[in-house]
């Protein structure tokens, strides 16, 4: 180790769950100035690894205290890693500037600064999860992002934040104790909790055929666990109201960040806890491409049928899910280059849908159901280019990063003989029941309001002016989703690179 | 030669239910539902008192719950579901576990080099005679940071939750404090008695507990829940007027926050040097003195502050809402 900068993933963790905790102490509003501070300062250090890592041309790890790996705890930092610590944390300083004004309207003065707490400490679990080695480590950060989102839920106060936080709290309890149970089975299985000696323990237990059946058993548990905490389809129930009436910067933070965290552990726990030609095996990877195929369809379905705009989001997160599932069961490398593309492309666009949800609700008499929200595009003409250019996206059309998921997911596909029908059919319907949804959606908000029914809308017109913060968000939003859409070769090349470091 | 629909007739064309669909009147999944305009309806007072039974039948049905059949019928789905679900899963893991290395065998997986460096060189390594704390302080210390983090989070959730904002007006006191009394019982002579010889003990019990963690059983967790029941105690016998003489809302705070700040500090300092290669300054002392085994006495000491912190502030929150 001879570069300060190895340093930084785990400096930017502590530092993180230090401020999380000054936070509780600090006026709302020098809360607020140190979340934003260190959010940057998490970018900027995660870049710095990051270009660390790629002249390095390998990942390294880096033992958390004075005692190696297999007996202290230990973290891996490699590109992959770094891209997505300073993705995750660019994403959230954005959700939570174009979340301040309605965070300040609809939280209680006092409890301001707790909402900055939970947000340090969701990114320090977030962090923790992007970068921690050892699975019992993840499975303690895994509580950590569960309480806190569940605060960030339950920080407006009002009857259905309450319920979504309740059910959001079950089903979420649910699966961390059938992921906790997985993980319990399988260091009997393996003796240990590091990943690294956990593959190779698991290979030799697939190779002896000993405990095939307790193996299988606790794989399942663990993806059931995670598959409950990000909302595949038959687990989404949570989602819609979880989304649909928390405070704008939690939802956008939910459905962009907490979800994929998760993502990323299953990911993590794939390709290094059990290897993923094992995963591929077993019959685990297939029931979850099931799973995946249909929560694509289901969750447009439900999206179809929504007479609220934020709602109607949450449903389309679901299926976006669905495409994620998808991608990393096809059982090639390149499926999850397209699953990861795909993560990164709809947490930032998902985060720009909601914002702009926002803002179109703000200028429609804090209305958000379709039949309040005619017109609302030439009320907050900024707000409304967000909301199309979100919606271009989710729907794949070329020039945004949606189109590009899209190719990956057709491209990494044509490597699977029977499979590939199935996912090719699937993106086509979805892509469809996509079109539905967001066009209805943008044809409503670009439908001018006749004289006479003005009243009925009680709308008001924000302009530039008014929102300069969050015209600034919305450009950085649509900036980002067009930079993934047009060079999204660079891109691709270095997922391609940091998956072949990370497994 | 195009011509201007009637109202009524362009509804029911395909562009008409297009447009209705697109303002978000219409449902395509609801089916077609036949529209006619109703006629001004008088009713007598005979059809008036059946409408109201009517209602109120409705009422009985769709509203009140415990007696509606759709209500009663889904409880009951809903408890099959539950026990089903419940009963496969105790099956499957039963099964599981059927299949798991025998409890307690010689050559268990589990039975490896990890647990062996842990018991044979722990005490060597990290100076504490208790090589549980030595394991969850020193050898795993990262786990037990985010597990500390876990409680102050779990404090601050049930802060947002049930925080009431006091506009400290007398009247609101007054009567927050007649509400407190119909609760729990005030000036309890035999509860005040008992708790004047048992809470100081409690107290001095848990201080043991958390200061002598790498001697013996015990620790920051353990430690900290006594010294916090300790406190309960003597909350629920003398009321919040003693205890907030020295514990508040902001002793909670700054408690918790100097002492997890001061973990992370310990931590990072352990993590860095750990990680660089770096000789630590800190002496691992002689196993079995007081002052010993390096940073676990401090680490432990501010694990039990947390703790104790989080517990009062539970029930602080769920009594009253606000000290």
């Amino acid at each position: 180790m001879t570069s300060f900068v190895c340093n930084f993933p785990f400096m930017t963790i502590l530092m993180s769950l230090f401020s999380g905790a000054v936070s509780s102490v600090l006026p709302s509003k020098w809360a607020r100035r140190w979340n934003k501070i260190l959010l940057v300062l998490i970018a900027i250090m995660s870049f710095a690894t990051m270009g660390y890592c790629w002249r390095l041309g390998t990942y390294y790890t880096y033992s958390m205290g004075h005692f190696p790996a297999p007996w202290g705890n230990e973290i891996r930092v490699g590109v992959l890693e770094t891209f997505m610590a300073m993705f995750f944390s660019l994403l959230m300083l954005l959700c939570m500037l174009g979340g301040e004004v309605e965070r300040e309207l609809e939280i209680e003065q006092s409890k301001q600064s707790l909402y900055y707490v939970l947000a340090n400490l969701l990114i320090a679990s977030l962090l923790a999860l992007i970068y921690t080695n050892d699975i019992f480590t993840a499975y303690v950060f895994v509580e950590t992002n569960t309480l806190a989102a569940c605060g960030l839920i339950m920080i407006r106060q009002y009857g259905r934040t309450m319920e979504a936080a309740t059910r959001y709290l079950i089903m979420n309890l649910l699966g961390s104790g059938l992921f906790l149970l997985g993980v319990t089975f399988l260091y009997d299985l393996t003796g240990h909790l590091l990943m690294g000696n956990m593959k190779i323990a698991v290979a030799e237990i697939v190779e002896e055929g000993v405990y095939t059946v307790p193996l299988i058993i606790s794989i399942a548990f663990m993806v059931v666990g995670v598959a409950i905490k990000t909302a595949l389809y038959p687990f989404h129930a949570w989602v819609p109201d979880a989304y649909g009436y928390s405070t704008l910067s939690s939802s956008a933070l939910l459905s962009a960040l907490v979800s994929k965290g998760y993502i990323f552990l299953l990911i993590k726990i794939f390709m290094r806890v059990i290897g993923f030609d094992i995963v591929s095996k077993t019959s685990v990877a297939d029931v979850l491409f099931v799973y995946g195929l249909i929560g694509m369809m289901m969750g447009s379905l439900n999206a179809i049928r929504q007479k609220d705009i934020r709602r109607m989001l949450a449903y389309s997160s679901v299926a976006q899910m669905g495409y994620i599932y998808m991608g990393l069961d096809l059982g090639t490398e390149f499926g999850i280059v397209a699953a990861i593309f795909h993560i990164i492309s709809h947490m930032a666009t998902k985060a720009m849908l909601f914002v702009a949800a926002g803002g179109l609700a703000a200028a429609s008499g804090d209305h958000k159901e379709f039949s309040h929200l005619k017109g609302a595009a030439y009320r907050n003409r900024m707000a409304g280019l967000a909301f199309l250019a979100g919606a271009l996206s989710m729907i794949g059309l070329p020039l945004f990063s949606g189109f590009i998921s899209k190719l990956l997911f057709a491209q990494a596909s044509m490597e699977q003989g029977y499979k590939m029908f199935f996912a090719l059919a699937a993106i086509a319907i979805s892509t469809i029941l996509n079109t539905i949804y967001f066009m209805k959606a943008v044809i409503i908000i670009y439908t001018p309001v006749y004289s006479g029914e003005g009243n009925r809308i009680g709308g008001r017109i924000i302009s530039v002016k008014d929102q300069a913060l969050k015209v600034a968000v919305f450009a950085a939003f649509i900036a980002i989703d067009m930079i993934l859409g047009l060079f999204s070769d660079p891109i691709v090349r270095l997922l391609t690179i940091g998956i072949q470091m990370f497994s | 030669m195009s011509r201007r629909l009637e109202n009524d007739e362009y509804e029911k064309t395909f562009s008409g239910k297009f447009r209705a669909w697109l303002n978000g009147d219409n449902d395509p999944f609801l089916g077609k539902i036949e529209q006619k305009t109703l006629k001004e309806q008088r009713e007598s007072k005979k059809q008036a008192r059946r409408r109201r039974q009517e209602h109120e039948t409705l009422l009985n049905e769709a509203y009140n719950l415990p007696k509606s059949r759709t209500f009663k019928l889904f409880g009951k789905a809903y408890g099959f579901a539950s026990i089903l679900f419940a009963t496969v899963l105790i099956v499957v893991l039963v099964f599981a576990v059927s299949f798991l290395p025998t409890f307690g065998e010689a050559d268990k997986p589990v039975n490896n080099e990890v647990s062996e460096r842990y018991i044979e060189s722990g005490l060597d390594e990290t100076g504490s005679v208790n090589i549980v704390t030595g394991m969850i302080l020193d050898y795993r210390a990262f786990d037990t940071l985010g597990e500390s983090h876990v409680l102050f989070l779990a404090t601050i959730a049930v802060l947002v939750l049930l925080r009431v904002d006091d506009d400290s007006a007398q009247h609101d006191k007054l009567m927050e404090e007649a509400q407190d009394r119909f609760h729990e019982p005030k000036n309890d002579i035999i509860l005040q008695t008992a708790a004047r010889v048992l809470v100081p003990v409690i107290i001095i019990f848990g201080i043991y507990v958390i200061l002598c963690g790498h001697l013996g059983p015990g620790g920051g967790f353990s430690g900290g829940a006594i010294i916090g029941a300790g406190l309960i105690l003597y909350l629920t016998a003398f009321g919040f007027k003693k205890t907030e003489r020295f514990f508040t809302a902001k002793t909670q705070k700054i408690l918790s926050v100097s002492a997890l700040g001061c973990y992370s500090l310990c931590k990072s300092y352990s993590f860095y040097t750990g990680a660089n290669h770096i000789e630590s300054i800190i002496p691992l002392g002689i196993p079995g003195h007081i002052l010993s085994s390096g940073l676990i006495l401090i680490l432990n000491i501010c694990v039990g502050v947390v703790v104790s912190a989080t517990m009062y502030t539970f029930y602080v929150m769920f009594r009253k809402g606000n000290f």
